[in-house]
């Protein structure tokens, strides 16, 4: 329960923090990345601000025992750069791109009660089970 | 600095804060395509913070929305088609490829993860080589 409202204020705080940014305005987005054509750096700003305070953080919050709400870690500690990995991120890029929404601005932007997010959130969670499909007949993800 | 880029600076700090309550009461990364597809299989015990942290995000896009409603503008000027491309694409890849930019891009590079640093790379010029290609075929309108 105390774990749920913890989450309940993290989404919301990071929701308000992707507004502030400009990550939930998709031709912003494109626009980052058409380093190209019309490039707008600034989004990488939004990286930056949150690695920067992060950094710090990670390592003050980690020298504790354990989390507050939770007895253990479930911070991931795989190192091996694989196919997987990569593929998957090439693939995620691609849709970046055409879309110019990455999940938590797309989830955020429901909000706006437009059909465009809607239409991507769905195909979205359509792409996640079509994985599940795929890599349970082919295990592709090792 | 332009304006932009101290939104930008500023989204990202308060970002970065809210990765770090994370981190601090639940012990977890932020990484929201591994929150979403988590809360698509539920398991006892393990679903509950996923779908609040969903609906958390939901709530600050409402107050975004009454605050200024401007941060959804922005929308592309693209058919409906290419929606439904990207969300396919962008849910296959970031579960192939354990994450998004905010668990690779934000957490994982935060911690140094020489996973997120390449998934991170690769997801940024996989995205700069496409929207080329997309402009040059006129997939953006």
């Amino acid at each position: 329960m105390k774990n749920g409202l913890a989450a309940l204020v993290v989404g919301f705080v990071f929701a308000i923090g992707l507004g502030i940014s400009g990550m939930t305005q998709p031709q912003k987005v494109v626009g980052f990345l058409d380093v190209f054509g019309n490039w707008d750096p600034s989004l990488i700003f939004v990286m930056v601000g949150g690695i920067i305070v992060h950094f710090v953080t990670y390592k003050l919050i980690r020298k504790r025992k354990s989390p507050l709400l939770s007895t253990e870690w479930h911070v991931p500690t795989k190192k091996e750069i694989t196919p997987a990995l990569v593929t998957g991120s090439l693939l995620f890029g691609i849709g970046w791109g055409l879309g110019g929404f990455c999940p938590g601005p797309a989830v955020t932007s429901l909000a706006s009660f437009e059909s465009k997010p809607f239409i991507f959130v769905l195909s979205m969670l359509a792409g996640m089970f079509l994985f599940r499909l795929v890599d349970k007949k082919l295990n592709i993800k090792k | 600095m332009n304006q932009d880029w101290i939104n930008a600076l500023l989204g990202g700090v308060i970002i970065g804060i809210s990765v770090s309550l994370m981190l601090l009461w639940n012990g977890r990364v932020t990484g929201i395509s591994g929150i979403i597809n988590g809360a698509l299989s539920p398991v006892k015990g393990d679903t509950g913070w996923r779908v609040l942290f969903i609906v958390g995000l939901f709530l600050g896009g409402l107050t975004l929305r009454a605050l200024n409603p401007n941060v959804f503008s922005g929308t592309l000027p693209t058919e409906t088609w290419t929606t439904v491309a990207a969300g396919l694409l962008v849910g296959f890849g970031t579960i192939l490829g354990s994450g998004c930019t905010s668990g690779h891009g934000v957490c994982g590079i935060s911690r140094l993860s020489p996973r997120s640093i390449v998934a991170t790379v690769v997801f940024i010029l996989a995205g700069v080589v496409a929207v080329a290609a997309f402009r040059k075929l006129g997939v953006f309108l």
